[in-house]
């Protein structure tokens, strides 16, 4: 109903272009509609006074979720090809950088794993400079500067400003 | 007129300066959105009052709408997918040498579009919540159902994209013990109170897209046109007032239609400019009417949006939504019964929009030189900065390493939408609405005590199914005079819209 914007004619050619991908998804969103399922089965009646079982929505939602997997599988057979979304800084004409994707994805489970034990103001730092770094900047001291000053500033300014005391990990006593 | 009492105290003033400024920032820098920034801004505002935090939003909301015109006027790349049509005429305007005509007619048409529907808004809301708070739970139940119909098939030019986010969305709602039972927990004691709102939003916006753009980074630099400071000749002004009317005039029904949002008027806008113009020659060369309309309109359209935010509690734009979280997290539920039991909150809104609207106008025309620079920021550091504000935000909520590890989880699923052409509002939509849509059905069916055919027997409630069942026989209706056409084309229609709302 949008479409007002020229856009390149991707799919011009004349034969049929699948999206094998599509099909990752298709089976993703199976999956996850069949274990709403097989979830909601395992469900007990409610209470006398609930006229919704506890397992009504689930049952519908994942079985539609089931059958639109489904029918996105047919589509992608039949040749669907999603236009992805463009934005500013996304340049959609090179291929796909999921080597970054990978680096970034990295540095976010380290903080996930760190945090606990280092806290906010020594991952946080991390998570900067990391990011930094697989988004291609090359001035590791710089970025480790910046990270730490934006991550003891938030903790402070968390702690300080707003009431809120972010766990300071293995830096307690020492912030 | 309390309201003011409210909107200028001191505190208020400067919330409202200070989301202006933000809003606008973030309409400028790429990548980011309004709905973005105010995901990232909930877990800090809980700290602050409801009223200020609120009139903050609004401010966001506003400047985001506007400063997502300076990118398309001088890049040519639409920050948000309101400014799409501004970046046809403005851009061309830019290269011609009339950058600061284009960013002068945009930032006065946005005020006096913005200030025209905050008048409507104070004048309509009330009186829709005064409808809407007779309306018994069938018709609220029915007209819930309706908005999920119109946000999931109306917008983007596939359906089936639409519904699969819808559900998504719905199946995230799902999750947690909220009727007695857990559900989807995966026996996690850490998921019993359902997944967190603000770490689905924060990382549907922020993780999903910083990891978007990361696979598709842009190498070479865009070429940024310097400007000045914006001004406006006399001849400038006789051709761009009837525009910001029309525009204005298109934007805010649409803003406040379930399913409206900004794309449609400013588009409608943009046409309706070309054929009234004196001037079609200067079409497609930079024609300040067609900066000047399209606008008006998507600023219009903000304001139209809070019609059905703060009356009926029905979020329209991905925008809408996260601030309805933001509600929800002081514990205020929008609905017709705000006005009555939180009128220092909403007379407070309604009046800090007109100094917001103000302000925005005070600050932006000096300033348009300033929030050029912002687009030279180096992006390494830009999307560094979002994934740590992002992750900052998701775990001071609970201080929860878990709350991280489902921010990345989601924020996949926010990649995997944005490669696969999912529509996000839709999925916010489901997993704010989808949880009342169930209470909504049981509190009807407690009520009639387990009798269904209650659902349809409130005059209110049939009459939006009827307009449900026109809607969907329309599209049917379309789908049907489409399918003769080649393989190719069909397939083209299947795709969605370019850009979808952030």
């Amino acid at each position: 109903m949008t479409t007002v914007i020229e856009r390149p004619n991707i799919d011009s050619a004349p034969r049929r272009v699948v999206d094998t991908a599509q099909y990752g998804l298709a089976a993703f969103l199976v999956l996850v509609g069949g274990y709403t399922l097989y979830d909601a089965s395992t469900l007990h009646d409610g209470f006398a006074d609930q006229p919704v079982q506890p397992y009504a929505v689930p049952y519908v939602v994942g079985a539609v979720l089931t059958l639109l997997g489904m029918l996105l599988a047919v589509a992608t057979w039949r040749g669907d090809v999603p236009q992805a979304e463009e934005g500013e800084d996304v340049d959609l004409t090179g291929g796909s950088d999921w080597a970054t994707v990978a680096k970034l994805g990295g540095v976010l489970v380290l903080n996930i794993v760190l945090i606990d034990w280092l806290g906010w103001a020594i991952t946080g730092a991390m998570l900067f400079a990391g990011c930094a770094w697989a988004l291609g900047s090359r001035t590791p001291v710089r970025d480790v500067a910046l990270g730490a000053a934006l991550s003891l500033g938030t903790w402070y300014g968390f702690y300080a400003g707003l009431g809120i005391p972010i766990p300071a990990g293995i830096l307690d006593g020492v912030l | 007129m309390d309201g003011f009492a409210t909107a200028l105290t001191p505190t208020n003033l400067f919330f409202a300066a200070l989301g202006v400024l933000l809003g606008t920032a973030v309409g400028v820098l790429p990548g980011i959105g309004p709905a973005m920034t105010v995901a990232l801004l909930l877990p800090v505002t809980y700290n602050v009052s409801p009223e200020s935090a609120i009139i903050m939003f609004a401010g966001i909301y506003y400047g985001g709408m506007y400063g997502g015109s300076t990118t398309s006027i001088l890049l040519n790349t639409p920050g948000e997918s309101s400014s799409v049509i501004t970046a046809l005429e403005g851009n061309k305007m830019a290269k011609s040498g009339r950058a600061a005509q284009a960013l002068a007619t945009a930032a006065i048409g946005s005020f006096v579009a913005g200030t025209i529907g905050t008048v409507l808004l104070v004048v309509l809301a009330p009186t829709v919540a005064d409808l809407v708070v007779q309306l018994g739970d069938p018709s609220y139940f029915a007209i819930m159902v309706l908005a999920l119909a119109a946000v999931t098939l109306a917008l983007g030019a596939s359906k089936l994209r639409g519904l699969i986010s819808l559900f998504l969305g719905l199946t995230i709602a799902l999750v947690g013990t909220a009727t007695g039972q857990a559900r989807l927990t995966f026996d996690q004691p850490l998921l019993a109170d359902g997944i967190d709102l603000v770490v689905v939003a924060v990382a549907i916006f922020a993780i999903g897209e910083a990891l978007w753009v990361a696979a598709h980074l842009r190498r070479r630099p865009l070429d940024i046109i310097p400007v000045g400071k914006p001004w406006m000749s006399r001849e400038d002004w006789g051709r761009s007032w009837r525009p910001w009317l029309r525009g204005t005039a298109f934007g805010f029904p649409f803003g406040a239609l379930p399913a409206g949002g900004a794309e449609v008027p400013t588009f409608l806008s943009y046409v309706t400019e070309r054929k009234l113009t004196k001037r079609p020659e200067e079409f497609g060369k930079g024609a300040i009417e067609g900066v000047a309309g399209p606008e008006a309109a998507n600023n219009a359209s903000a304001a139209g949006t809070l019609v059905p935010l703060l009356a009926i509690g029905l979020p329209t734009t991905a925008t809408a939504g996260v601030i309805l979280l933001a509600l929800q997290g002081y514990g205020i539920q929008p609905g017709p019964q705000l006005f009555d039991t939180e009128p220092v909150l909403v007379w407070g809104l309604l009046a800090s929009l007109f100094v917001a609207n103000t302000l925005l106008l005070v600050l932006n025309l000096p300033l348009a030189p300033v929030w050029a620079k912002l687009l030279q920021i180096p992006r390494p550091y830009l999307y560094a900065g979002i994934l740590f504000f992002a992750s900052l935000g998701a775990y001071s909520v609970n201080f929860q390493s878990f709350d991280l590890a489902l921010l990345l989880v989601m924020g996949v699923l926010g990649l995997a939408m944005r490669r696969f052409a999912l529509p996000v509002l839709p999925l916010l939509v489901g997993v704010i609405l989808g949880p009342r849509l169930e209470e909504q059905l049981t509190r009807a069916l407690a009520i009639s005590q387990g009798d269904v055919s209650t659902l349809w027997s409130e005059p209110v409630a049939v009459a939006v199914y009827l307009v449900l069942g026109l809607l969907l026989a329309a599209i049917a209706a379309n789908a049907l005079r489409r399918r003769p056409e080649s393989l190719p084309a069909a397939m083209r229609q299947d795709a969605p819209a370019d850009v979808m709302e952030r």
